[in-house]
């Protein structure tokens, strides 16, 4: 029944792919039993591209082109349910609406891969990068990785499979790429070959599958407060064993590209007093910001985390906890309190010396600019321990 | 065509939905669901709504269910359903299951799951033409919560969100007509049916399960506690609900209308709502013109699906024997 797929000979040498098309070539390569699709901006391309793909033979996938995103994460979950490797995308009000069923998703154990392009939430609406979207499940039981550009958007694609599927884990992986700056932001990516992914994601099996006649199994059933409280906990246990599972993959995933990455991507920060702790694209710049500050003989570094769900705490308090000042940037914010991920880093660094600034950062696409996280950078450096949550660039 | 023998017989062999369950007594939800999965004749996969069937036969770590079961949330039964069946599909496709052997997939939902939260993801996937059977059990509110109105209520039944009271007399609006929604959406298979009427629904879920694409039967079904009625009334109120046609039994057939029962004599609405506390109001004086006015309205809408049936009487003629 199966139909052959025309081999994509390994691509070794870069193409210019945005985010968007990178995350979809990854998806063409797994070569996912079932995929899910609604359109939002700016996830969209992802979807189209994968789409056609499909259309052209590419990839052999069961194509579900639901009507609305909420039946976009169900009828994932009903395919996973059934033994199927399944993705599907989306981002901002998509993504709020799916956010019951990705709680579903993670409290079910099904490893779904779900490419997020990140997009400011409503109101007002607007279509921009920011991480409210991805935020708003930051406590749903999902695995979250934030990426910085295309490439890394087509490498965690690749991984997500292998790491959501593991065992241990079996939960959904979040591959979350900055809308627009990333999602359709033309850059070089080296892919692999399809016959090197399709061998690297392996078979798909699942210890429980609804479609297996002769061990009937009842999925989905309903709880009391005498085995509620233990569902919960195997939840975190499975989340707390993530971090060995996600360096296996990625030691995996070096042998095959040569590309190494971690859950957090330390730079120019072992020998730094003064660090930034940020998730996506931004990281870039505030390299570049880091690399010209320190000609200028500043002692300053980056943290970026990749890996926000699990949060690897004491990989980053290793980090960050002999440094002198911290600025944490969010690109999202939780009203009333601070930053969630300034929240994160206060709570790890909560016994230790460095002063931390929480800075909130280009809400609804809002750009930051190298001299603006240079000025948080000589804040830091001049010894600034105010406590209120500063905006960037924000007009008051 | 199934016999009472024959459903019984699969009954006992097969199990698919055994006892043991919390739901009421004198609860019609599971007389729907034996007749339809007893009346299917390949292995089936049931796909639940949230509501009363769901939470009273899978309290963890029991369950009622000697099929593969799933269920997922209120409103998404249909969706999750669309997800099974392409993953059917795919793994047919890529050889990790064999493609000789059919499954049924078999949707539960309520009529809060059916009429009102789940309608859109139903809709969805009736135009996407997946391959299922999607059993509405119509007990005309939200009783899992507490007998709240759904837009399946009928006009004038008290329920605790349109309590009669001094100013008010029950629910105000009628009842929203889901199987004609179903048909809108042109698919090959749409039915109305009772649980009071084992043969005929057995019959329709024969035809349900023979239809290309999705198939969809709304089954009234009771609720005691909700209607207020004794236990061992649930059948014969159900029937009653059909020999006053206000519950036509019919069927819908590539878009033609035909009438699969009718009542000998029909009753008047009156003697269906005096069987129920939640119409005892409509009893009081002074209430006697919203009496008449549910007559009318059931009388408007019987002449309307006769004559609708009337009209494609000659398809049927025409047709060797559908199915």
């Amino acid at each position: 029944m199966s139909r052959t797929i025309k081999e994509t000979p390994s691509v070794l040498e870069a193409s210019l792919l945005t985010g968007a098309q990178a995350a979809a070539h990854a998806m063409r390569q797994i070569n996912p039993d079932v995929v899910s699709v609604y359109p939002i901006t700016p996830q969209t391309p992802i979807i189209q591209t994968f789409s056609k793909f499909v259309a052209d033979g590419k990839a052999t996938t069961e194509m579900i082109n639901v009507e609305s995103e909420h039946s976009a994460m169900s009828a994932a979950i009903g395919s996973a349910s059934a033994g199927a490797r399944t993705a599907t995308a989306t981002a901002s009000q998509g993504l709020a609406l799916m956010i019951e069923n990705i709680y579903i998703a993670a409290s079910m154990r099904l490893p779904i891969t779900l490419a997020i392009g990140n997009r400011a939430l409503s109101a007002p609406i607007n279509i921009h990068c920011d991480h409210s979207d991805s935020m708003l499940a930051r406590d749903s039981g999902v695995i979250q990785i934030y990426v910085e550009n295309a490439q890394e958007a087509y490498d965690y694609m690749v991984m997500a499979p292998k790491i959501a599927e593991h065992e241990d884990v079996l939960l959904p992986v979040m591959v979350c790429q900055d809308g627009f700056t990333i999602t359709h932001t033309a850059e070089n990516v080296s892919m692999l070959g399809d016959g090197e992914v399709r061998d690297f994601v392996g078979e798909y099996h699942i210890p429980y599958s609804l479609l297996d006649l002769n061990r009937p199994t009842t999925q989905g059933p309903f709880d009391m407060p005498d085995y509620y409280f233990e569902h919960k906990r195997q939840q975190q246990e499975a989340m707390e064993k993530v971090p060995a599972v996600l360096k296996t993959v990625q030691d995996e995933f070096y042998e095959l590209s040569g590309r190494l990455y971690s859950s957090i991507e330390p730079y120019k920060i072992e020998d730094a007093d003064y660090g930034i702790v940020i998730l996506g694209s931004t990281a870039g710049t505030v390299k570049e910001v880091v690399d010209n500050l320190r000609d200028d003989g500043k002692k300053v570094g980056v943290l970026k985390i990749r890996s926000f769900r699990p949060f690897e705490e004491e990989k980053i308090r290793y980090h960050l906890s002999r440094l002198k000042g911290i600025a944490v940037l969010d690109r999202s914010m939780s009203f009333g309190s601070y930053g969630p991920l300034f929240t994160e880093i206060s709570r790890c660094l909560y016994d230790t010396e460095p002063v931390l600034r929480n800075y909130i950062y280009g809400l609804g696409g809002r750009d930051l600019f190298p001299d603006q996280i240079e000025d948080v950078y000589k804040k830091l450096i001049a010894g600034d321990t105010s406590k209120a949550t500063e905006y960037i660039g924000l007009r008051e | 065509m199934s016999t009472i023998k024959q459903l019984a017989k699969k009954e006992s062999e097969g199990k698919s939905f055994r006892g043991g369950h919390s739901l009421c007594r004198g609860c019609g939800i599971p007389i729907a669901v034996r007749t339809v999965l007893n009346s299917i004749d390949t292995p089936v996969v049931v796909i639940n709504a949230t509501g009363c069937l769901e939470v009273a036969t899978t309290r963890f770590p029991t369950t009622a269910w000697n099929v593969p079961w799933l269920h997922v949330a209120f409103e998404n039964a249909a969706a999750a359903a669309s997800g099974v069946e392409a993953a059917y599909k795919a793994l047919i496709k890529r050889g990790t299951i064999p493609d000789d052997e059919p499954i049924t997939f078999v949707v539960f939902g309520g009529d809060g799951g059916t009429y009102d939260i789940g309608l859109q993801s139903l809709s969805g996937a009736l135009e996407r033409g997946h391959q299922f059977i999607y059993v509405c059990y119509d007990n005309e509110a939200y009783m899992n919560t507490g007998i709240q109105r759904s837009s399946a209520t009928p006009f004038g039944a008290s329920t605790t969100t349109s309590p009669s009271g001094t100013e008010s007399f029950g629910k105000a609006q009628k009842r929203k007509d889901l199987t004609a929604i179903m048909e809108a959406h042109h698919i090959s298979y749409v039915a109305q049916s009772s649980i009071s009427h084992w043969h005929d629904l057995s019959t329709k879920t024969k035809k349900a399960a023979k239809a290309k694409g999705p198939a969809f039967i709304n089954v009234l079904s009771t609720c005691q506690l909700g209607w207020r009625h004794e236990p061992r009334d649930t059948v014969n109120i159900a029937r009653l609900a059909v020999e006053t046609c206000f519950w036509p039994l019919y069927e819908i057939i590539d878009g033609y209308y035909r009438l699969t029962h009718e009542p000998i004599e029909k009753r008047q609405i009156k003697t269906w709502l005096k069987t129920q506390g939640r119409f005892k109001h409509l009893f009081n004086n002074g209430n006697e013109y919203l009496l008449e006015e549910i007559q009318q309205d059931v009388d408007k809408n019987w002449n309307r699906l006769l004559e609708r049936c009337r009209q494609d009487a000659n398809y049927f003629e025409r047709q060797e024997a559908y199915f």
